[in-house]
């Protein structure tokens, strides 16, 4: 228990101190690295939790996919750094202001029922031999099956979203028309000439 | 003893966190991107915890698909950003004032 508490302490400092690091760095790629690190402890702190099968998705799909399409649209386009960030907004002070005063009334709300019950409820330990993938599909499958089948399409309209924002005709650029190469006859390509054969000489 | 309290206390501060660099970051689009993530990373907190304090996978069910939505939203803000930057040569926000909203 106690070695659980030292992990989590760890992790969550480690976890603040790479969400800090995402809102302060100055060059972009450096934010992703830090939500890179972020994404990952957080995965490790589910992991603590025992919610085995998304602290995987969570690396599998955050890490894995999201934060390298993030990483690829940031290198992509050419941002000047400099002129972009070039010291705080006028509203930074105010907006830290109101950041660190929900801060204090939040933790102080989640704090202020369990110092009545002498320290932080802790979560009851599952049984042995219980699986977290296997209960999540249980439930996925069956009661939730419609929403899955949402989801799905959600990510379809995301591929087509996607896809057709960033397409573009360039003027001038060479492709094939493969539908009319397709079409295309023997007769429209060769011409048969008739003609009387040549006399021996 | 690692409880509920404890992840609801991180998951706060990362909320918190993430509204500062909205506010913090105001000209960078990507920037602000990503801090939505993070915003949903501490909605993700909160749902396992509870999930795990009261014992329904129910809760975990919700995360599966705060994942998946927020990966769509991902892709789509990613290709609007690409489309914005290939027309207007910059992605600072303040410089979007063309809808005078």
């Amino acid at each position: 228990m106690l070695f659980q508490a030292i992990l989590f302490y760890l992790f969550a400092t480690v976890l603040i101190g790479a969400a800090l690091g995402v809102v302060f760095s100055r060059n972009p790629v450096h934010a992703v690295m830090f939500l890179v690190l972020t994404f990952f402890q957080s995965s490790m702190l589910w992991l603590l939790a025992e919610a085995e099968f998304l602290a995987i998705v969570l690396v599998l799909v955050y890490v894995g996919a999201v934060m390298v399409l993030f990483l690829f649209v940031v290198m992509m386009l050419d941002i000047n750094v400099e002129s972009i960030q070039r010291g705080l907004t006028r509203y930074a002070p105010l907006g830290i202001g109101v950041a660190l005063l929900m801060a204090v009334e939040l933790i102080q709300l989640i704090w202020m029922r369990s110092r009545v019950d002498a320290g932080a409820t802790a979560f009851a330990p599952y049984p042995e031999g219980y699986s977290n993938t296997k209960a999540l599909g249980s439930v996925l499958y069956t009661e939730h099956v419609y929403a899955f089948e949402i989801a799905a399409v959600i990510l379809l309209l995301a591929i087509v979203a996607a896809i057709t924002l960033t397409m573009r005709k360039r003027p001038g650029l060479k492709v094939q028309n493969i539908s009319e190469q397709v079409a295309v006859r023997a007769k429209d390509r060769i011409r048969v000439v008739k003609m009387d054969a040549e006399k021996k000489q | 003893m690692i409880g509920l309290e404890h992840y609801l206390t991180l998951s706060a501060m990362l909320f918190v966190l993430s509204i500062a660099g909205i506010v913090i970051n105001r000209r960078n689009l990507i920037l602000i991107l990503m801090c939505i993530e993070l915003m949903l990373l501490a909605v993700n907190f909160n749902f396992i915890a509870f999930s795990r304090h009261l014992g329904d996978d129910t809760g975990q069910v919700f995360v599966f698909f705060i994942l998946t939505v927020a990966a769509a939203e991902a892709a789509i803000g990613l290709a609007i950003l690409v489309v914005l930057f290939r027309n207007r040569r910059s992605i600072n926000v303040q410089e979007l004032n063309t809808m005078k909203g």
